[in-house]
């Protein structure tokens, strides 16, 4: 039947490309109208008639002033101290954890396995109370620790690292502990040399979360010095400069653009880390 | 008391079981304890916090309070504005997975059909995914702008008056469905991809041989009913997110106006730590807890399902 009517086929095709085509556009047109404020002076940007490339370029000017007027890089790095941080802590929680529970027999292991999935359960915003209250008693809100210490617990850390874990074969192990190694040292130089994508899809998963969090930095943190970028990019907003758009816009194109960049960078990984993730 | 003799049987049946086990039992705890202790410290212990906080009537700040039942819930229950919220939100999802899920499937469907252009799509659909929410609600939040927008721009292009939409109470939970759906939308998309590669090519030969060999035939009796699992999981996965819309609420309207796009999360929010009701506050939070777990358990139920058909 295609081969009796090609020109079905080719407006197959046509009609692909015209409805994906929509669609990407729907996906993008916020970056390009973002940018394309980004570089516009004030007037441009209230005039009637809309150009996607500013007449005159004020992109320099705009991200001059979102760069002074707010500490941006500061946001940023913020991001990434806080985000590294918390996979760092995550990791040395979960991996042995994930290991015991996937390789070892001891009592109370699959009551703890169960806890680990009743945990999976509790979506962290319904946290946030007793969260705020227990770091409010220890004094620690508004400090990094606020940002960090809620989220050093990840069952789904666990839950995913056992399930790679299980998949490695015990005969390894058995040899392992033969040749005198110990169990950390079987974590250290077999277990995670041997499960490095879970890790990275893991990462990227917690990463992600994390930077893009805008609920619970809200709670824990008022001054701007420690705020991360979702809540920064805020800050700036209600800030005497962000009123105008143009900066603004220029800040919007500094905290997206890290995230944004590195998932260009690594398509696979991060669609796989994302989305294989919530499957397993 | 005990003779010299009992006491060294003693320690060596103690010596010779702790052998039998080898060390593992010891180094299980050992591996385990740290996150015991904080699966206890930080979960399960704030989460019977906040089951004991709805039933008192404590604000932050103050030194005292009482325990006073369920009167948090009743006063939930009679409060006109978590009614207008629940609603609000129900909306929001009956908006948001229907049409995340469509648009979704339809895309990963195109995507799939042949294969240029094929990793610009999926990256395409896929950038909203990752981009930081709050910023990109900023820049919505101009591109919904009455006069300057993209929206009423393009709309005034054809001839149409575009309205005010994050100030009118009649389109302010619209835009933001609009919203939830361009971010969700790409996550969507790559979740039917993977379920599409796993449809496996010798139904299609059947299929095939059986006369179904249009590309709608294939589509009806082949690939639909292949996606019926993966399908469920992405509704529930969306409802799910739909139910933890916070960032586009919080960053655009604040639950405005009138309280036309205020929502579960974003309510919660405000009485929790705008207004430090932390016992009305928690009520809200067991409320919204019973609904997150209710659909995380049938989000369980079902990939488990679709791990037996496998």
């Amino acid at each position: 039947m295609i081969a009796r009517f090609p020109y079905r086929r080719f407006a197959g095709r046509i009609a692909r490309h015209a409805i994906l085509i929509l669609t990407a556009a729907f996906a993008l047109l916020p970056f390009v109208w973002m940018v394309s404020l980004s570089l516009k002076p004030p007037e441009e940007i209230f005039q009637a008639d809309f150009h996607l490339w500013p007449t005159a370029f004020h992109g320099v000017e705009n991200y001059r002033v979102a760069l002074t007027a707010a500490p941006m890089f500061r946001f940023l790095l913020n991001g990434l101290l806080v985000c590294t941080a918390i996979f760092a802590l995550q990791l040395l929680v979960c991996i042995p954890c994930a290991y015991a529970l996937a390789k070892l027999r001891f009592r109370g292991r699959d009551t703890l396995f169960s806890a680990v999935l009743v945990g999976l359960l509790l979506p962290p915003q319904a946290l946030a109370i007793p969260h705020f209250v227990l770091l409010n008693v220890f004094g620690l809100l508004d400090t990094y620790a606020a940002l960090i210490l809620p989220w050093v617990i990840s069952t789904f850390g666990i839950f995913l690292l056992r399930q790679f874990f299980r998949s490695i074969p015990d005969e390894i192990i058995h040899a392992a502990r033969l040749d005198g190694l110990g169990e950390f040292e079987i974590i250290w130089r077999i277990m995670i040399p041997m499960t490095t994508p879970a890790l990275a899809a893991f990462g990227i998963f917690s990463i992600v979360a994390h930077w893009n969090d805008l609920f619970w930095p809200l709670i824990a943190v008022r001054s701007a010095e420690i705020s991360t970028p979702a809540l920064g990019i805020l800050l700036f907003r209600d800030d005497e400069a962000g009123q105008f758009l143009g900066p603004l816009m220029a800040g919007a194109v500094i905290i997206v653009a890290p995230l944004l960049v590195a998932f260009l960078i690594a398509q696979r990984r991060f669609i796989d880390g994302l989305a294989v993730t919530t499957m397993k | 008391m005990k003779t010299p003799d009992q006491d060294r049987q003693r320690r060596v049946d103690a010596k010779a079981s702790f052998a039998k086990r080898s060390g593992e039992h010891g180094v299980g705890w050992l591996a385990v304890s740290p996150a015991l202790l904080l699966l206890v410290g930080l979960l399960f212990g704030p989460a019977a916090a906040v089951v004991l906080f709805s039933l008192t009537d404590w604000q932050l700040g103050s030194f005292t309070f009482h325990f006073i039942g369920v009167a948090n819930f009743r006063a939930l229950f009679t409060d006109p504005t978590f009614w207008k919220a629940l609603t609000n939100t129900l909306v929001y999802a009956a908006i948001v997975v229907p049409g995340t899920v469509l648009l979704g499937l339809v895309v990963a469907l195109l995507i799939e059909a042949s294969p240029g252009l094929r990793g610009f799509y999926r990256a395409a659909h896929f950038l909203p995914v990752m981009s930081t929410m709050s910023a990109m609600a900023i820049v919505w939040g101009t591109m919904l702008h009455p006069t300057i927008g993209l929206v009423n721009r393009g709309l005034g292009a054809v001839g149409i008056s575009g309205v005010n939409w994050l100030r009118d109470e009649r389109t302010a939970l619209l835009a933001l469905a609009l919203i939830g759906i361009w971010q969700g939308l790409g996550f969507a998309m790559v979740l039917f991809v993977s379920g599409l590669k796993a449809v496996p090519q010798q139904l299609y030969d059947a299929a095939a041989i059986d006369g179904a060999d249009g590309v709608l035939d294939r589509l009806r009796f082949v690939t639909l009913p292949m996606l019926g699992p993966v399908t469920m999981f992405v509704v529930i996965l969306t409802a799910k997110r739909s139910f933890e819309v916070f960032d586009s609420v919080r960053v655009l309207t604040q639950g405005g106006p009138n309280y036309a796009s205020e929502v579960l999360l974003h309510r919660l929010y405000t009485e929790s730590f705008d207004f430090l009701r932390m016992g009305y506050g928690a009520a809200l939070t067991v409320i919204y807890l019973a609904i997150i777990v209710l659909l995380t358990l049938t989000q369980a139920r079902l990939l488990e399902r679709r791990v037996h058909y496998s």
